[in-house]
């Protein structure tokens, strides 16, 4: 039985791994060979970093990291950051990732994804759709334009018509404040894409992760939880176990 | 202790080798990423992975003039060789991805697509396989142990050279054995412990066990 991944989702800022809250303030985690070392040791099932340096001041992506981790990584890795052309994806590819994440390039061209997906396939190409809640409406949410005026859910069914593999849904509003996933955004999600959900945003205690995949998502991405709290990945897993999530056992 | 020998990943524009690499440095096995047919030929073992289509797989091995080569070594010479994910795939008779392609044709058996309309496509993460029986790739691994998966096709089963089945929706032929040829659907060097444990044990493989 495939099981539900338990996946470490973290920044990559002045070469630091960095943990952000509600895409506004940061907090450090470590140095990045370092912390995926202690992830592959603690049976984390895949990890996704994301280089703000790339995706918000534009610098080159910075490859140099990238590969550094992925020698530490035996597991999934997936990049995001910067993704806007070919080139980058094969850039990051060659560096050691085995997934990459679009979020800006996507919104602006959707044909960018049919296009990655065509050469790399579809289990390469994640998509990022990061949400907030404007005037009470979800809204999909983009740190340079701010609230785009489209569903988040419309946007990810393009995506998906478009060969997207996976979706990385972040709530930007539940992002860093540990009080549980954005389980109503996940109920519009529920049934509705062929594609695995990865929910992002908010995972402060074991239980929360129940609630998410109990509400649709297929896979648990967090930060804080595995560097600010006192949970372990394996009792993360004992607790969805508990309530006969099928997880990893961290043997 | 690891025997000396080395092993040859094949470089065919199909991703992902650095990590193939990275996992058989990590247990200390000598290995080189190559498609010069000399260096194949001096290699001991052959490792053969991939991610993408089939057809373009064949077409990039047809184009190295690679396969000739592979019969010769594996099939006539019987150098142990391991194919992961589409390089476990291309060991079939044909696949059925985006047209019908024919395959190496070493083991019998088809590659179609998961097309159960509740199953979400690709196949991604991590699932356990039920071994069919005892194999030395599976050396300390226990049998339900989980292995990273990401693909949307599959290798039919009833092939009578299955070393591991695992379900997803449907039942799926995980790995191979037939004589000196290996494959697994999964990734080992994705795989954290038991992964890298394979990718030991693959090796460690000595002629005459």
């Amino acid at each position: 039985m495939l099981k539900h991944r338990l996946i470490p989702c973290v920044l990559l800022k002045d070469w630091q791994l960095v943990k952000s809250i509600q895409f506004d303030s940061y907090r450090t985690i470590g140095h990045p060979t370092t912390t995926v070392r202690v992830y592959n040791a603690r049976n984390v099932d895949e990890l996704i970093v994301l280089d703000i340096d790339a995706s918000i001041k534009g610098e080159e992506i910075n490859t140099e990291i990238i590969s550094d981790m992925a020698d530490e990584c035996f597991m999934p890795l997936t990049i995001g950051g910067g993704i806007n052309s070919i080139e980058a994806i094969y850039t990051v590819l060659n560096a050691g990732a085995d997934k990459i994440s679009i979020n800006s390039k996507a919104i602006e061209n959707q044909n960018f994804i049919r296009e990655s997906a065509n050469i790399f396939g579809s289990q390469c190409v994640v998509c990022s759709i990061d949400v907030k809640k404007i005037n009470n409406e979800y809204t999909v949410y983009n740190k340079e334009k701010g609230g785009i005026d489209i569903h988040p859910l419309t946007l990810a069914k393009e995506y998906e018509s478009m060969g997207a593999g996976e979706i990385l849904l972040t709530s930007v509003d539940h992002e860093g404040t540990q009080q549980g996933y954005d389980l109503e955004l996940l109920n519009q999600f529920k049934d509705q894409l062929r594609i695995p959900i990865i929910i992002n945003g908010g995972m402060g205690r074991p239980e929360h992760g129940v609630q998410a995949i109990q509400n649709g998502a297929d896979a648990l991405a967090a930060a804080y939880i595995f560097h600010f709290s006192q949970y372990t990945p394996a009792q993360i897993k004992e607790e969805l176990c508990k309530c006969n999530i099928p997880v990893r056992s961290s043997i | 202790m690891l025997s000396d020998n080395t092993i040859a990943i094949i470089d065919y524009g199909m991703g992902n080798l650095r990590s193939v690499e990275k996992g058989f440095q990590k247990i200390g096995a000598n290995v080189v990423i190559t498609n010069d047919h000399q260096s194949l030929k001096n290699a001991d073992k052959i490792v053969l992975p991939g991610v993408g289509a089939f057809k373009e797989g064949m077409e990039n091995l047809k184009k190295l003039k690679l396969i000739e080569l592979l019969e010769e070594e594996v099939i006539e010479k019987k150098k142990f060789f391991l194919g992961i994910c589409l390089g476990m795939q291309l060991l079939g008779r044909k696949s059925y991805e985006i047209e019908e392609t024919p395959g190496l044709n070493w083991v019998d058996g088809d590659v179609v697509k998961f097309n159960d309309k509740e199953l979400k496509v690709p196949h991604v993460g991590w699932n356990n396989i039920a071994l069919t029986g005892k194999n030395c790739l599976f050396q300390n691994v226990p049998d339900q142990a989980d292995f990273y998966f990401v693909h949307s096709y599959y290798f039919k089963p009833g092939t009578k050279y299955a070393a591991s089945l695992t379900n997803y929706g449907v039942e799926f032929v995980s790995s191979v054995n037939k004589e000196n040829i290996f494959g697994c659907q999964f990734h080992p060097e994705k795989s954290q412990k038991f992964g890298l444990e394979i990718l030991k044990n693959f090796a460690n493989l000595k002629n005459g066990n």
